[in-house]
């Protein structure tokens, strides 16, 4: 059964698979970001109206102790900023070290990079937080660790290693050819490295660290469990001091995901954003 | 160098083997080349052409053989391979621009942080430089902002402010659009005119038998057969180069 084919036959060919089309369906537009907020206002408030009329009502709760609560918030983001910047100092030096043309320095690198980068972030944490003491004397002088720098450094680590992972990627996919063509210059290799190959990587570090970073924001929580007062330790004493009601626990708790959702999900769209603004520039 | 006289060849290679693996490129190339010489190296791609240039100036290490820039020892383990490349030039096939830098900038870097000459006297000499390849005016755009033909001569302008000795071009106008090809053949012989070392991998036939003192024709990583332009291309004997020449010309 042959016939021929006319120009409106569709022949079964496998079409290209596109990656940014299918992405879009579960990725969520600003649109969808206020709509999702919306939403946790409103479980908020719904909580609100079954609280009934003689305790305070879960609005007046929360109204009560935001400040506080914000006041965590902010540590949360202290502690991410500092951790980030620790990190991404030493996730540099890190990924330098894995594109050393030294081997010895290039594995150490390496056995760094993998188990800081392969080991869940709350098990660094506690390393950091019980075997980092409280106070080094150094020099006669005496300087005290409170357990939030512990905290930073806690995540600082990881941070690092994922940062050192993303310097190495940058930087080897970058075409060989521009090293060839610094070397004929008669540049340094450090030369090449600091003026011509990492000046070109910044653009293309950019998304992955900014995506470490919103990493990081959200896993501070995680310094709640070795009791720094960052927000989710404040949130669990406020619900505590508010009698520990059950209709309390998902409005304060939702509160405490809806700031950082606020402060997430723009950092993540705006990667996205630079994303898809360097693949096409 | 008190080695080396001006009498003697600037770039001498001899008996020159290259092997990746057990794949050999080069089987024993010897050639010299004198100051103020021009070469071109034709032949079928994969004779190893790029990779002989390329050894010249220390970017691929030679496995046997000698090569000697300026008395210059390229294969000596101990080679300062800085000074070598102070004094030989190269362009490459892709231009190999630093596309974060402006043409200028490109022009200004090796000399102010390879050479560490003063920075206003570098200006001064790239913007000569960008004039003298027809690219005033054209200072303060990216790479990315120009043609092919223009990045190539930016290429060109950044290798001539290292003042090279010997200038290597590896195929410099083979990813060229043909009509900004001519354009930066005008600033090579240029530069051959004004008594530059060059030593070109070429396919451009015409232009190498306007402006070449020699040339060689590779094939299987061996100098098949060499002469002046006159004779090498009406009276070539090898049946190889004959094949060749038939081809391309």
């Amino acid at each position: 059964m042959t016939r021929p084919l006319d120009s409106g036959d569709r022949l079964p060919v496998l079409l290209p698979f596109r990656l940014h089309g299918s992405e879009r369906h579960h990725r969520l537009g600003a649109g969808s970001g206020v709509l999702l907020c919306v939403g946790l206002a409103l479980l908020v408030s719904t909580a609100s109206a079954q609280a009934g009329r003689v305790t305070p009502s879960v609005l007046q709760v929360i109204a009560k102790w935001a400040p506080l609560l914000l006041t965590g918030f902010a540590f949360n983001i202290l502690i991410s900023a500092l951790a980030m910047l620790l990190g991404t100092i030493l996730g540099l030096g890190l990924g330098l070290g894995l594109l050393s043309d030294w081997p010895p320095v290039r594995q150490v690198s390496w056995a760094l990079t993998q188990i800081f980068r392969n080991a869940p972030w709350l098990v660094l944490l506690f390393f950091v937080m019980f075997l980092v003491p409280f106070q080094i004397t150094m020099f006669g002088l005496r300087i005290p660790f409170p357990d939030w720098i512990k905290a930073t450094v806690g995540f600082a680590l990881p941070v690092m290693a994922n940062v050192a992972e993303v310097v190495r990627g940058a930087v080897r996919s970058l075409p060989s050819t521009q090293w060839e063509a610094a070397e004929a210059l008669a540049f340094t290799r450090r030369q090449t490295m600091w003026r011509i190959i990492l000046p070109q990587c910044v653009k293309r570090m950019l998304p992955p660290w900014m995506n470490i970073y919103s990493l990081v924001t959200m896993s501070t929580v995680l310094a709640s469990i070795v009791g720094v007062s960052e927000m989710l330790t404040l949130t669990a004493q406020v619900h505590a001091a508010e009698g520990g009601r059950p209709e309390l626990f998902a409005p304060l708790y939702g509160f405490a995901l809806l700031c950082f959702f606020l402060y997430c999900y723009p950092i993540n769209l705006w990667t996205t954003h630079l994303e898809r603004r360097f693949q096409t520039g | 160098m008190t080695a080396w006289t001006a009498d003697r060849p600037i770039v001498k290679c001899t008996d020159v083997r290259k092997s990746y693996g057990p794949f050999e490129v080069l089987k024993g190339i010897s050639f010299s080349v004198r100051k103020g010489e021009v070469v071109c190296i034709i032949g079928p791609s994969g004779s190893g052409k790029s990779t002989l240039i390329r050894c010249i100036n220390a970017l691929v290490p030679i496995t046997s053989g000698t090569i000697h820039v300026e008395g210059i020892d390229v294969g000596d383990p101990k080679l300062d391979k800085l000074a070598l490349r102070r004094k030989v030039g190269m362009v490459f096939q892709q231009y190999n621009l630093f596309p974060h830098k402006t043409a200028l900038q490109n022009v200004m870097m090796a000399p102010i942080h390879v050479l560490r000459q003063e920075k206003k006297a570098v200006e001064e000499r790239s913007r000569a430089l960008l004039a003298k390849v027809r690219l005033a005016g054209k200072e303060d755009s990216y790479p990315g902002e120009l043609s092919g033909g223009q990045q190539q001569r930016v290429a060109i302008a950044r290798s001539l402010a290292m003042r090279p000795d010997v200038m290597l071009f590896d195929e410099v106008t083979a990813a060229l659009d043909p009509e900004t090809v001519k354009e930066v053949l005008v600033t090579i012989r240029e530069l051959a005119e004004e008594g530059m070392t060059c030593i070109l991998v070429t396919h451009e036939m015409g232009f190498a038998r306007e402006v070449a003192d020699h040339i060689y024709f590779t094939d299987h990583g061996v100098f098949v057969e060499h002469g002046p332009p006159a004779t090498f291309f009406t009276e070539a004997r090898d049946e190889r180069t004959q094949r060749f020449l038939s081809q391309v010309l």
